[in-house]
């Protein structure tokens, strides 16, 4: 991993909410990640986990509270003048859950697509603009009678290609995908994710993946972290985690989830996380159980995950 | 196991502007006495529909049945009166919704919203009722019964709210619960939770249930038969065994190919490719046709009947006529389908 470039890193990012007059909410506490170019990265967590609330403090639609967010050695939240802002937002672009409400109802599909050509002018003239969105179209499985309709005439699974489209438009490195497929239905979650798929390995784009579906999760992404409650308990290879999961939390999110194999389901065993299992005796700390495997946890804990670790390796 | 329910040809269309949309074209299904049925399916495929009408909740006068038999314990359901409905509904059929912030009543004290049908269907004493109302509290999984019976929905979290909605759709221990999408809205722990309950209720009071939802992996864990729903018809019908490991409808194969198990690896997902039909106007012929890849001509003219596998097991698709060529399940969906059966044999 080591060999390969970061895109993002996020270092001990912060997000608190004021609530009422005296309340603080603390949405996101803490969190350290990084992204390397070209992979996906997938966040997953239960509501109220803070996955969310990084994507959007990653892309600047909130500021942070503390922390960093480096993107391409460049500090997001650093002051930045219009001119920088809009060179960073081409660099990183977002796909919402909600295709009916991210979408404007009373623009055409074209001129939803090509607003980011606009703003950024990418295009010089009126026949370059609709050749690049009809280009755009296509590459997301959409063609080129769609450029003159408007958002209402397509169904959820093609508004999201069009918001896919438009996150394309200006070429981005880094797209935060939040919850792209939850409001699809099935067989659509499935052709949006083959696209996404299918469109990183043609552009070398890097995603942030966000969800709550775990096993499609697993299926879409290189690496995952798991948010809980503002931190991030454990982060790992997709492959590892769901092996050799080591954090409780994770461990009882894993298995929560129902499988499509009614055998298994019969048997299925599900973890009931206590938090009160949890050392308390010093501040947890983020720390490499193994190569590229982290998680939260104290000096005793690691320890004991250790040895988890290690006798479940010679079974 | 006594049938319980039995929905004979059940058509519904709904008059809109643009048009009569066939909703429901012609389902037909048996449910047993303490058994859990599955209804799966895509949106717009008449899963919930099907349910409304069983409970007389249909939006009126938009939908109309325009014909079958829904009968209860041999009694027709579809020429109830409005009044004779209220009787049923909530006592021997009620029903959980997806959203339990828009079911549940913001104004009303939770403890009231449980006694309400207690009062009305059983014509329990206010003191009696309240006792009964506790005692479901409880059997909900909620603690501290006494404090929560006093509180208000916006103080219940999502999981929460869904276990008050289950105690009041249980509160006159109906012999039908009518599940739509009662997890879909929550995170998955709470969502094992809520099935946890369910199951363990199922249990204790023998009743029947039918659960809506399009989440395969629920299904595996809850149902002990599947229907599966395509444009207003149920293609395929069988044990949950069935429908897992030896499915035979192409639309069921897509369902299960375009889910991603924890071994797909880096393969494509196998896709249904385009999206579902305009029930204004359903193809002619099967109307899963146009989005089938194993299509025969005789699918773009001649709608499917319902073909017998075993006595469980029967699905809709002109493949298993005795003259169709012989076609073997995609390549991922057997895989997946050795891997499930395979992995347990080591």
């Amino acid at each position: 991993m080591s060999g390969k470039e970061k895109i993002l890193e996020v270092k001990n990012l912060k997000k608190h909410f004021k609530a009422g007059r005296k309340g603080i909410i603390k949405a996101v506490d803490g969190v350290s990640f990084d992204i390397y170019k070209g992979e996906t990265f997938g966040l997953v967590g239960e509501s109220g986990s803070g996955k969310s609330t990084v994507g959007r403090t990653i892309i600047r639609l909130y500021d942070a509270t503390d922390g960093e967010v480096i993107f391409k050695g460049e500090n997001v939240h650093g002051k930045k003048s219009h001119e920088e802002m809009l060179q960073f937002r081409r660099n990183m672009q977002m796909i919402f859950q909600d295709p009916t409400s991210s979408l404007n109802p009373r623009m055409t599909v074209m001129d939803i697509i090509a607003e980011g050509l606009d703003v950024h002018g990418l295009v010089k003239t009126p026949q370059e603009r609709k050749e690049r969105v009809n280009e755009l179209l296509r590459a997301v499985g959409l063609n080129e009678e769609h450029a003159n309709r408007f958002p209402h005439e397509f169904s959820g699974g093609q508004r999201q290609r069009i918001g896919i489209a438009r996150a394309l438009a200006v070429q981005p490195e880094l797209i935060i995908c939040a919850e792209p497929i939850s409001a699809l239905d099935v067989s659509i979650q499935a052709q949006v994710v083959n696209l996404l798929k299918k469109l990183q390995k043609e552009r070398g784009l890097t995603y942030l993946f966000i969800a709550h579906d775990l096993s499609m999760v697993k299926y879409i992404s290189d690496r995952i972290g798991v948010m809980h409650l503002g931190h991030l308990v454990e982060l790992a290879d997709s492959e590892e985690l769901y092996r050799n999961p080591v954090h409780p939390y994770t461990k009882s999110l894993l298995s929560a989830i129902p499988l499509p194999d009614p055998e298994y389901e019969r048997n299925r065993k599900r973890i009931v996380y206590d938090p009160s299992i949890l050392d308390k005796s010093e501040e947890p700390k983020f720390r490499e159980i193994r190569p590229n495997h982290w998680v939260l946890c104290t000096t005793k804990e690691f320890e004991q995950y250790k040895r988890e670790l290690e006798s479940k390796e010679q079974n | 196991m006594g049938k319980l329910l039995e929905v004979k040809d059940l058509r519904i269309s709904f008059n809109t502007y643009s048009g009569e949309v066939q909703a429901v074209r012609g389902v037909s299904f048996d449910l047993n006495e303490g058994e859990t049925l599955a209804i799966v399916g895509e949106s717009g495929s008449g899963k919930s529909v099907t349910a409304s009408s069983l409970m007389g909740l249909l939006p009126k006068p938009q939908a109309v049945i325009k014909g079958g038999q829904i009968l209860f314990q041999g009694e027709d359901l579809v020429n109830k009166s409005e009044k004779e409905m209220e009787k049923i509904r909530g006592k021997e059929i009620s029903m959980v919704f997806q959203d339990p912030m828009t079911s549940l009543n913001p104004t009303m004290k939770i403890g009231n919203q449980i006694m309400e049908g207690i009062i009305k269907h059983q014509g329990l004493s206010k003191a009696e009722a309240k006792k009964k109302a506790l005692k479901l509290i409880e059997l909900v999984g909620i603690t501290n019964p006494e404090v929560r019976f006093n509180q208000y929905p916006h103080q219940f979290s999502g999981g929460m709210r869904q276990r008050v909605v289950i105690a009041i759709a249980l509160a006159c221990n109906p012999k039908i619960l009518i599940a739509d999408e009662p997890t879909t809205a929550l995170d998955v722990t709470i969502q094992a939770q809520i099935l946890e309950l369910m199951k363990k209720i199922q249990k204790e009071t023998n009743n029947s249930i039918i659960f809506i939802t399009h989440d395969l992996g629920v299904v595996a864990n809850i149902a002990d038969r599947v229907a599966v729903m395509y444009a207003g018809k149920i293609v395929e019908i069988g044990t949950v065994d069935d429908i897992f490991y030896d499915p035979r409808h192409p639309y069921t194969w897509g369902l299960l190919g375009s889910m991603p198990t924890l071994e797909t690896d880096d393969e494509e997902l196998y896709t249904i490719p385009g999206t579902p039909p305009d029930m204004t106007n359903p193809p002619k012929g099967d109307a899963f046709a146009p989005r089938n890849a194993y299509a025969l001509e005789i699918d773009t003219v001649l709608e499917p009947p319902m073909f017998k596998i075993s006595d469980t097991h029967y699905a809709a698709t002109w493949l298993l006529h005795e003259n169709a060529p012989k076609i073997e399940p995609p390549t991922a969906v057997k895989k997946r389908i050795e891997a499930m059966i395979g992995g347990r044999k080591k």
